[in-house]
């Protein structure tokens, strides 16, 4: 690494610690500064030109005012919003509350084999979606030989074209991503669950506390942290999904089942070649994101200034 | 006494009850992966017969799946198997050496401009990634590194989470050491390398674990980027060209299970480095 020469020579120069502090921090974080200038300041400012442009070849681009964004008004894409929202809507309830639950348990340490199930819960999540995407794809398929619709035969119920239907397909996506992500979202909170001192709890238990009393007044707020965390990247994940929906669709899904924005975005950018309408999608995914985050992070008392 | 004996009880079941909880979600989280390893061994028909079932038929069960990976259309799976491996180790080496060096420097020093890169670190996570792809596109026909595995690691060389992860780590060691350290005559560089470093071991296992994860399922960046067959890496090559629509169970599962495979026994080998490490750079507002 030539910044580790440089910066000896200049600390046999001039000696002292004042300069070498004054120098050695930036040495430290500069990657991250010429990373953030190119790869995201740089596109995000391309993107929102980009937007109100339109592209024939790279270098052939043309200033077409709001257009692009008026032209986003189609079927298509309030289907890909529709999906991502109440994707992202179930996203949220359904990995923010279940893995907390898992890792209580986990933390009280009342289940036998605790470390064993620590360890096993997180194998999932280092798998592909998309390998794991085809097992979901074929247990939740159309026929009625499928794994899940011999189940429901046998249960004396209808069988489902599960993914057929914005609905039954929705709740197949909840079901991988859940199976996919549980295990991260179980590690995060077991992390903020060490961090609450035992004594708040005795103190709770001295004051005649029942279980739900101390998982209100004590669990919640001491995870208030990783709470704030996990919801932030949940909502971020939940409108920005891709992939999972391409394991269980493709991209060339019947009607626009299943189709979320960021597919959406790629279908047009990509396969269409419209990169300025592109661009104004992903900025409506950003709005979207921004939007939501914020409004969750003020409800969370995120901003609030209390010590 | 009575009231212990109650509390015993009460406990006991509980526990019990917490015990049940855990194994239906264990049986949950490793039924798909049975599904996929007794699919590998039957033969492609059976599977568009009958769909996914547990049984095993020992009559038509065979590892012949795995041989035919080799053939597969002149061996072009184990071509995206190495594109995918030589991508994980590169933007995980990389990753880990850039990350960790700003996470140290903004836990470790005080300077002009500190609150404000940590505010754009976090900023930048709340950015979806997928929205700056287009222009990212346009870049990499411009530099000509359209079809090449540099072109896919390059918006991954400082991934923010992990800046964000080894900060809050480092933020737990005592500044002292850094004292102690120039106090000796190192240069900060040397103590980052031979003091720090050791200490930030389970941090380490915890962001490679992670990042193997990341790149090793990323589909959308490196569909983009790379164009020839050759050069997809699994998810791109098992979500788009072998699909079940092709007929082509016979390939499909085995590839699946040998995805699934190295990237798990390198979990069973660093997992407890790995929770331990997750755990201890815990999540602070």
């Amino acid at each position: 690494m030539p910044n580790i020469s440089a910066d000896k020579t200049s600390l046999r120069q001039k000696g002292g610690s004042l300069n070498r502090t004054r120098f050695v921090p930036y040495l430290f974080v500069a990657p991250f500064v010429i990373f953030f200038l190119l790869v995201y300041l740089y596109p995000l400012i391309m993107t929102v030109i980009m937007s109100f442009q339109k592209i024939d070849g790279p270098n052939h681009h043309e200033f077409i005012g709001v257009k692009n964004y008026l032209k986003l008004n189609t079927r298509d894409f309030q289907m890909a919003l529709q999906t991502s929202g109440r994707y992202a809507f179930w996203d949220v309830i359904v990995l923010t509350i279940f893995p907390l639950l898992v890792a209580c348990v986990l933390h009280s340490g009342l289940a036998k084999g605790t470390s064993f199930f620590k360890s096993l819960f997180f194998i999932p999540s280092l798998t592909s979606i998309i390998v794991a995407g085809i097992v979901f794809r074929l247990a939740f398929g159309t026929l009625e030989t499928a794994t899940v619709n011999r189940v429901m035969t046998a249960l004396g119920l209808q069988p489902v074209k599960w993914l057929s239907y914005a609905g039954p397909g929705n709740f197949v996506l909840i079901l991988l991503t859940l199976w996919r992500w549980n295990g991260v979202n179980i590690v995060y909170y077991l992390s903020g669950l060490q961090s609450i001192p035992a004594d708040h709890y005795e103190a709770a238990q001295i004051d005649g506390a029942n279980a739900f009393q101390k998982f209100f007044h004590v669990t919640l707020p001491g995870i208030r942290p990783v709470l704030i965390y996990v919801i932030t990247i949940t909502v971020l994940g939940g409108f920005s999904m891709f992939t999972e929906s391409v394991a269980l669709w493709q991209q060339n899904n019947a009607g626009g089942v299943g189709r979320t924005i960021v597919g959406y975005m790629y279908m047009v950018g990509f396969k269409k070649n419209n990169l300025g309408l592109a661009s104004a999608v992903g900025l409506v995914l950003l709005a979207l994101v921004v939007a939501v985050n914020l409004i969750q992070l003020f409800l969370m008392g995120f901003f609030r200034k209390e010590d | 006494m009575a009231s212990n004996k109650i509390e015993g009880k009460k406990r006991a079941v509980l526990s019990i009850l917490a015990t049940a909880m855990m194994i239906l979600i264990a049986v949950f989280a490793m039924v798909p992966f049975a599904f996929m390893f007794m699919s590998s061994l039957k033969p492609g028909t059976e599977i568009m017969r009958y769909g996914l079932t547990l049984k095993f038929d020992p009559s038509i069960s065979s590892f012949d799946n795995y041989a035919a990976l080799n053939t597969y259309r002149d061996g072009v799976y184990w071509h995206w198997y190495k594109s995918s491996a030589v991508i994980m180790v590169l933007q995980t080496v990389i990753g880990l050496v850039l990350s960790s060096l700003v996470g140290y420097g903004l836990a470790m020093y005080q300077f002009k401009g500190r609150n404000l890169i940590f505010s754009l670190v976090l900023v930048v996570m709340m950015v979806p990634f997928e929205i700056l792809l287009l222009p990212m596109y346009q870049m990499m026909i411009r530099v000509r590194l359209m079809n090449s595995y540099l072109g896919v690691i390059i918006p991954y060389l400082v991934p923010p989470f992990m800046i964000f992860f080894f900060r809050q780590y480092c933020l737990g060691i005592p500044k002292e050491l850094l004292e102690a350290g120039r106090i000796d005559g190192s240069s900060d560089f040397g103590i980052f390398w031979r003091i720090m470093l050791p200490i930030m071991i389970p941090a380490f296992g915890a962001m490679t674990i992670l990042s193997c994860m990341n790149s090793w399922n990323n589909l959308l960046w490196p569909m983009i980027i790379l164009q020839t067959e050759k050069m997809h890496t699994i998810p791109i090559g098992m979500g788009t060209t072998i699909t079940p629509y092709g007929n082509a169970y016979d390939v499909l599962m085995p590839g699946a299970v040998m995805a699934v495979v190295p990237i798990v026994v390198i979990y069973l080998f660093a997992q407890k480095t790995f929770i331990a490490g997750l755990t201890a750079g815990s999540v602070k507002g």
